[in-house]
Formats: C-alpha cells, sequence, structure tokens
C-alpha cells in the first residue's frame, strides 16, 4: 500500500467522496431534467409537428388546424424588438463603458438603474406598456395625427415593451464585450490622433461584434418565450390573418399555449396541438440559442 | 543641465502630475532637443513612463488625474485650453511596450491613422505604406503579403508594423514607452538601428528599463527616481561621470 495515502483519516476520505458524489448527482439531475422534459415533448408532439401544422391557421375555436399565425406573430415581435432595443442597449452600454466617469453619479444612477430592471417581473413590464406606451405615447400620437390605430395594444407596443425587459440583457452583455478589447488597442488608436468617437467606430466596435450578436440573441431567447410582459399589450387569442402592419394586433407561441391549455372549450381534444405547439418553441429557443454559439465561436476564431 | 547645441523640441518646467491624491511627478523641469534621441531611465513606478505619456496628454484618459506647471511643445503649452488633443497627438506618434496592432491586415494598420479625417487616393496610400514600411526595416518582409492580417507577424514584426504605423503620419515626434521589453535580443537590435536611423527626421523620447539600451542608442539620458528628475545630461556623462550619488548607484546597479 501506498504510504501516502494512508496519512489522510478514513472520514476525511469520506467526507470527501460524498462531497464529489453530490455534486456529481446535482449535475446529473440538471441534464436529467432537460432530457426529461425535451423527451417528454418530443414522445407526444414530435408526430404533430408537420408541415401542415407549422403553415396553418387554427381552426374550429382552436381545437383544430396549425400555429402559423402564431409563429409569424412571435417573429415579427422579436425582429421588433430586437430593431427597437439592441440599439438603444448598445448606446447605453457604450455610454458607461467608453464615455461615462465610472465614479459619477449619473453613471452609478443608470447600473443602479439597469440592474433594478433585470429584477421586475415581467407582469409589471406588461403593466407599464399599457400605462406608458398605449395610454401615453399611443393616445399622444393618435391625437397628434388625428388616427385611431395607435392608442390600442399593438404589435408594436408589444414589441417595445419586450424591448425594455430585454434591455438589461443587452446592455449587460455588450457592456461585456467593451470591456474585453483591450486598453491598449484604444490607446493606440487615440495615439495616432484619432478622436474618442473615430477609436469607438473603428476599432472597439468592430472588436466587440461578438458581444453585441451574442446579447441580440439572448435578448431574442428571451423575448420569444415571454408571456406576462405581452398580455396586455397587443397580443390576441385568435386571428384570421398575418399582422400586416405594425399596429395590428397578434399571436404568439407562448401566449397561444397558454390559450390551449386554459381556454378551450375541450382542453383534452387540444392536448396534442399543446404538445407540437410547446416542441416548436422549445426548437426555436434552442435554435436562438445555438446560433448565438455558432456566431460566437466563429468571430472567436477569426 | 543638458548642454546641447539644438533647438529646444519639448520642455517642461515646474511640471507635477496626480494620479488622483497621489502625486506621480514632482517639480519635473527639463528641455527635450530636437532630432536627438533623449532617453529615461530609472527604477519601475519612479514616474518615467507616467512623463513619457504627459507630453501627447495620454494620461487624460485616466479618471482623476491632475497636472500643473508646463508642458511645451515647441513654445506651445500642450495643457492649455486652447490646444485641441488629437492635432497634438497627430504631431507626436507613439509606441507602446506591448506591440499591439489592429486586428486589421498590415496594409490598414498603417492607413489607419491617415484616413481618418481626410480621404487619401489609393495610390498615395500605397507610397505612404511602402515609405512607412521602409522606414520601419520591415518592407522587404512584408511587401508580398500586405493584406495579410497584421496579427500573423512575428512579435518583433508587430512591434517594427508598430513603429511604420506612428511614423505614417508623419509626426515631429516619436515617443517610445519600452518598445524592446517584449522583444528577443534580435528583434531589439533591429528596433535599436531603427531608432538611430528614424532620428534624423524625429525627435524620440524613449522610456526603457535597459540601461545598456539608453547607453547604445541616446544623446541624452535622464534617470527619474520616485517621481523627481535626479539628473539629466549627455548619455555619456550620465554614464562614465554622473554628478549625483542615486544615479552612480542605479548605474552600478547598486539599487533598482
Amino acid at each position: 500500500m501506498n504510504s501516502i495515502a494512508n496519512t489522510i483519516p478514513l472520514p476525511k476520505r469520506l467526507l470527501g467522496f460524498f462531497a464529489v458524489l453530490l455534486a456529481a448527482t446535482a449535475a446529473f439531475a440538471v441534464v436529467g431534467v432537460i432530457l426529461g422534459m425535451v423527451g417528454t415533448f418530443l414522445m407526444n408532439g414530435g408526430t404533430g409537428v408537420t408541415w401542415t401544422f407549422l403553415s396553418e391557421f387554427p381552426r374550429n375555436n382552436n381545437t383544430e388546424g396549425g400555429i402559423w399565425p402564431a409563429l409569424a406573430g412571435t417573429t415579427f415581435l422579436v425582429l421588433l424588438m430586437t430593431i427597437l432595443g439592441v440599439p438603444i442597449g448598445t448606446a447605453t452600454a457604450i455610454y458607461l463603458t467608453e464615455f461615462a466617469r465610472q465614479d459619477s453619479w449619473f453613471a452609478r444612477s443608470v447600473r443602479f438603474a439597469v440592474n433594478t430592471l433585470a429584477g421586475v417581473p415581467s407582469i409589471v413590464f406588461g403593466l407599464f406598456g399599457v400605462g406608458f406606451f398605449i395610454q401615453f405615447m399611443g393616445t399622444g400620437i393618435d391625437g397628434f395625427l388625428g388616427t385611431s390605430s395607435f392608442g390600442d395594444g399593438s404589435l408594436l407596443w408589444s414589441s417595445a415593451t419586450l424591448a425594455v425587459l430585454t434591455l438589461p440583457v443587452v446592455i449587460v452583455s455588450v457592456e461585456e464585450s467593451l470591456k474585453a478589447v483591450p486598453r491598449d488597442l484604444r490607446e493606440a488608436s487615440l495615439a495616432l490622433g484619432a478622436t474618442r468617437l473615430q477609436t469607438i467606430v473603428k476599432v472597439v466596435l468592430p472588436n466587440s461584434v461578438t458581444g453585441i450578436l451574442t446579447g441580440s440573441i439572448l435578448a431574442v431567447g428571451r423575448g420569444a418565450g415571454e408571456v406576462a410582459a405581452i398580455l396586455f399589450v397587443g397580443v390576441t387569442y385568435s386571428s384570421s390573418s398575418i399582422p400586416s402592419a405594425v399596429t395590428e394586433k397578434f399571436m404568439h407561441l407562448g401566449y397561444h399555449l397558454f390559450v390551449l391549455s386554459t381556454q378551450s372549450p375541450d382542453v383534452d381534444k387540444t392536448l396534442p396541438l399543446q404538445f407540437a405547439t410547446t416542441l416548436v418553441l422549445l426548437g426555436l429557443t434552442f435554435l436562438l440559442n445555438l446560433t448565438a454559439i455558432l456566431i460566437r465561436s466563429r468571430l472567436r476564431k477569426r | 543641465m543638458a548642454k546641447e547645441t539644438s533647438p529646444t523640441k519639448i520642455e517642461a518646467h515646474g511640471f507635477n502630475f496626480h494620479y488622483g491624491t497621489k502625486q506621480a511627478l514632482f517639480d519635473i523641469t527639463l528641455s527635450i532637443p530636437d532630432r536627438k534621441v533623449t532617453a529615461f531611465i530609472g527604477p519601475s513606478g519612479c514616474g518615467k513612463s507616467t512623463f513619457l505619456r504627459s507630453i501627447n496628454r495620454m494620461n487624460d484618459l485616466i479618471d482623476g488625474t491632475r497636472v500643473d506647471g508646463h508642458m511645451t511643445v515647441d513654445g506651445t503649452d500642450v495643457y492649455d485650453k486652447e490646444v485641441d488633443v488629437v492635432t497634438l497627438r497627430r504631431r507626436i506618434g507613439m509606441v507602446f511596450q506591448k506591440s499591439i496592432p489592429f486586428p486589421k491586415s498590415i496594409y490598414e494598420n498603417i492607413t489607419y491613422g491617415l484616413t481618418l479625417n481626410e480621404r487619401v487616393s489609393k495610390a498615395e496610400l500605397d507610397v505612404v505604406v511602402e515609405k512607412s514600411l521602409r522606414k520601419s526595416a520591415l518592407w522587404e518582409e512584408v511587401k508580398d503579403r500586405l493584406h495579410n492580417s497584421a496579427l500573423s507577424l512575428s512579435g518583433g514584426q508587430q512591434q517594427r508594423l508598430c513603429i511604420a504605423r506612428a511614423v505614417a503620419i508623419n509626426p515631429e515626434i516619436l515617443l517610445m514607452d519600452e518598445p524592446c521589453s517584449a522583444l528577443d535580443p534580435i528583434s531589439t537590435g533591429k528596433v535599436e538601428e531603427l531608432i538611430a536611423e528614424l532620428k534624423d527626421s524625429y525627435t524620440i523620447v524613449l522610456v526603457t528599463h535597459n540601461m545598456q539600451q539608453a547607453g547604445r542608442v541616446s544623446d541624452l539620458t535622464g534617470f527619474f527616481l520616485m517621481g523627481s528628475l535626479i539628473e539629466f545630461d549627455r548619455t555619456r556623462t550620465i554614464f562614465t561621470s554622473p554628478s549625483k550619488k542615486e544615479t552612480e548607484d542605479y548605474i552600478t546597479g547598486r539599487f533598482g
């Protein structure tokens, strides 16, 4: 026997063994939950996800047919959300890392606001959307233009609400990637007579594209699955057409699932539809995360 | 102090520098002559790099720094409110300790400074790129792969690229902050040869940890210790008959 191993007393060795066992079990549990979840939905909904399911409108009070308007609505929603939110988030991150004095009162307030925003329950964002976007901005725009299309829930106001909700995700990940650009690179640019803005545009941003893209995709992933925040600001349970303007109401995968499972006249009959819809939603989230990972590794290699 | 006949290019007078509440430079007064190599030596943290970075106001980027006294280039105080720091930096090239090319092509690295504020024709850029690379003794090694990434170059080549990048904007002064500290002896030798050639066209200020290097390439040497300029004189004088005891102790390796 090895004399070194024997110097550790048995209770201590047992303790170490159990600690490792506990950690490993916890790790397996995480994988187990995910596999179990995906497995359940694959088995029950796998056959339900067909081309007709993806491309048809729901029929007969959401008890038959497909999810095409919900799929299209969700896509429009996250696209518009990205267009509205990512530029603002990126600009905020640039301000915080490149321009603000780190110990200034204003920069600290912005950081505090971002952190607080990240912890606000999503239903509160929904109520904020009603109060600020629909009643204040929408009614205001209608009054100004003499229209009547902005003062109600719509794709636009839902996207705006989700943009606010995902702002912290964008800001934090862009900030991280800006901070990762070496200080020397900035100094080299400034020493060549570049202004701060030129340095940011020509050196800092090209070096943090990865972070901006990752931030956007994470935000999209978060926004795509969010239901509570859009409950009052434009989502609808049934629609006979794909939205053709941002002021129209829209269907949404997550909300559709909620409708199928709680608001349907015959919940048992919609069970296969529920499984299939869940699978599509999971697949969409998985696809988005995969894209984020692929972009990141592709750019890191370059 | 320095008994040089060439006209003064950079002059510090009673120059103090503070990082927050910590004073890093104390009452520095010296004259750096035009088209000579001036070296600053001293132990780590003695303020020599801070002084160098004060000339083109690179320290402005650090929050909470403060200067008083005078720092003039061609008689103009660089800390004067009227001075535009971007214009100032276009007249003063800088080479850093770590050779850090932009993650762009060799060609784009050199044209970076030139194309910032004006449109320059491709033909003109080609001329500047070749001239700058020849000046930094890199042309023969990279002329066939100008559009490859600058990061594909070796460490020594990258540092010479950084020198080429700095001379491409045609500055009057070249500040070098320990340019050889990360290089092998052969690359160091090449950079030192380069310094000797460049001094005909530029006023070169060099910070170095390597006393032999200061001895080899500089005309004047200043010795910094704990934020003060202890002695500033012809390099030969500093290394053979320094007038201050601290300088002698440092030169002979008794500390630092």
